[in-house]
């Protein structure tokens, strides 16, 4: 049996980035992945706009991905392939794990673990759509694998449903590749994307955005043939009346990501059910001891470049983890955010550079982010706007501040104008 | 004037551009870059693309590639179609050149990843 300082479960960016800090912080670290090659989604993310934070550079994902992947090799860190995680337990030194691969079952063994499995796709299934089950219903994501890695393309005339950005990207990308698409639909009365990709992939190609309007009904026997168009009321219900049917032969979904810790929660690890990742603190290890996360299995990220330094931060703290007493204190999160990571301070952690994410609930203007501790606001950062779709990076020195374990941390935004 | 959401970075300003006597004037920007992006925009627009060409290899049927850099706006369908005239039938690695010098808009299409040279080892 193979003994770990750490072990890694995804390649994508941030198992990748988590992989190295690891590594470079001494721990003998081993990555698994479930996919022949390593990069996860970026692979197919043929796009650019990757590393704009991180090397003021406009990479592909390919670019950005293979960036890291030769760092990866070059340190020689130890990968594996093809390789299934399928149980994991506490030991009493650390974690076992199984993993399943061509050359059978085997068992590992780490101290620590870093969850780097990423987010998936919100499905059909899961936002209820009625009608027949025909060939033609695709995720954003599996457009975009059909499209970019298997040179397959899967509509040639087709409707996009929800504003998030792989669905604008998609749109694009299909429409440089001569299909027409009739428009995105979003049932919201805002977009889910980033305000650049409705610009650059939206108005750039005429394709036409409908807020507030959503499919109702899929078509077809065998491929699709039409979908039923609706406009929907602020509680996002379809008004009667307002239907229409476009004939297409593809529904493309892009109706957001969801975590992806179904390992995460074999362990026990407690779920933030807004950002519907672990519960982290700032060193973005979670509830059970030696379990930390990063990327999007943490919580979604529009940008890689946070990605990466999520996963090195969990890379860093891993390979130094060793068992302690926590001290711990929430970080609320007030009603005009979305949500914010971390949401827990360990007191006996160092946290002179702690990193905060977070995302407003709705679209503001002429904003002030505060920071108040047991009563006082301790810090304020001006924003001209906030977006839900884009997320915004801080980082505080909690070290400053007099924190006792009866401290209570609380974010608030403070609005001057609504938009 | 006119009122546009910059691109450059993912921060998307909203820009106001006002015509002056001899050239733009630019508001709402937070950085250069977004002034140059949105004079850009009122003369002559310009994008990145970035896409696949054919290959011969089953594995890997298409390579990512972009412009090494911007082209017009108005001929990014043009471009589109000289890429898709190209099937690959050697291995090239991330950065090679695929097309020089594309329709004389002087960019060259660049391959975006190692994934043939994976193949051939």
């Amino acid at each position: 049996m193979q003994n770990y300082d750490v072990l890694v479960i995804g390649g994508g960016p941030a198992g990748l980035a988590a992989a190295i800090a690891a590594h470079k912080n001494g721990a003998k670290t081993l990555l698994v992945e479930r996919e022949a090659r390593l990069g996860g989604i970026l692979k197919q993310c043929i796009h650019d706009g990757f590393g704009l934070v991180r090397f003021q550079e406009k990479l592909s994902g390919p670019e950005y991905a293979e960036r890291f992947i030769e760092e990866f090799r070059k340190q020689k860190i130890e990968a594996k392939t093809l390789t299934f995680v399928t149980r994991l337990e506490k030991t009493e030194n650390g974690f076992s794990a199984v993993l399943v691969n061509r050359s059978g079952v085997e068992t590992v063994t780490a101290a620590a673990l870093i969850l780097a499995t990423g987010c998936r796709e919100r499905t059909a299934k899961q936002v209820n759509i009625h009608g027949t089950r025909p060939a033609g219903v695709f995720t954003a994501g599996t457009a975009q694998h059909f499209t970019n890695l298997l040179g397959e393309l899967p509509t040639k005339k087709c409707v996009i449903l929800g504003s998030g950005d792989i669905g604008l990207i998609m749109a694009r990308r299909l429409t440089l590749e001569g299909a027409q698409v009739l428009g995105v639909y979003e049932a919201k009365s805002t977009p889910s994307g980033l305000t650049r990709n409705i610009h650059q992939c939206l108005h750039d190609y005429d394709i036409p955005l409908y807020l507030s309007h959503t499919v109702t009904r899929v078509f077809g026997a065998d491929r699709l043939t039409a979908v039923e168009i609706t406009k929907v009321d602020e509680k996002m219900q379809p008004i009667a009346g307002t239907e229409q049917i476009l004939e297409c032969d593809a529904l493309i979904l892009s109706v957001g990501l969801i975590p992806e810790n179904e390992l995460a929660e074999t362990l026990g690890v407690q779920l933030d059910p807004r950002t519907k990742g672990p519960v982290c603190n700032a060193q973005l290890m979670t509830s059970s001891d030696g379990v930390f996360s990063c990327g999007n299995a943490l919580h979604v990220n529009d940008l890689v470049d946070y990605v990466s330094e999520s996963g090195e931060i969990a890379g860093e703290n891993a390979a130094k983890y060793v068992k302690t007493i926590r001290k711990e204190i929430p970080i609320k999160a007030g009603e005009r955010l979305l949500y914010a990571v971390p949401q827990k301070l360990n007191l006996n952690s160092n946290n002179q550079q702690t990193i905060l994410y977070f995302r407003s609930r709705d679209i503001l203007d002429g904003c002030v982010f505060k920071i108040i501790i047991d009563g006082q606001e301790v810090f304020s950062k001006k924003y001209p706007f906030l977006r839900p779709p884009e997320m915004e990076k801080l980082t505080v020195d909690f070290s400053k501040y007099q924190l006792s374990e009866n401290s209570e941390i609380q974010l608030d935004i403070e609005v001057k104008s609504h938009a | 004037m006119r009122e546009l959401v910059c691109i450059v970075c993912p921060k998307g300003c909203t820009m106001h551009i006002e015509q002056e006597n001899d050239g733009y004037k630019v508001s709402g920007n937070t950085c250069k870059r977004g002034a140059q992006f949105a004079i850009s925009e009122m003369t002559e627009p310009k994008r990145t693309i970035c896409t696949t060409v054919r290959t011969v290899f089953p594995q890997t049927p298409v390579l990512p590639v972009r412009v090494s850099a911007e082209i017009p706006k108005d001929k990014i369908f043009d471009v589109m179609h000289e890429i898709n005239s190209v099937v690959l039938e050697k291995p090239v690695s991330r950065g090679d050149v695929i097309l020089k010098n594309v329709l004389n808009l002087g960019a060259d299409i660049i391959a975006t990843s190692d994934l043939l040279r994976q193949i051939e080892t």
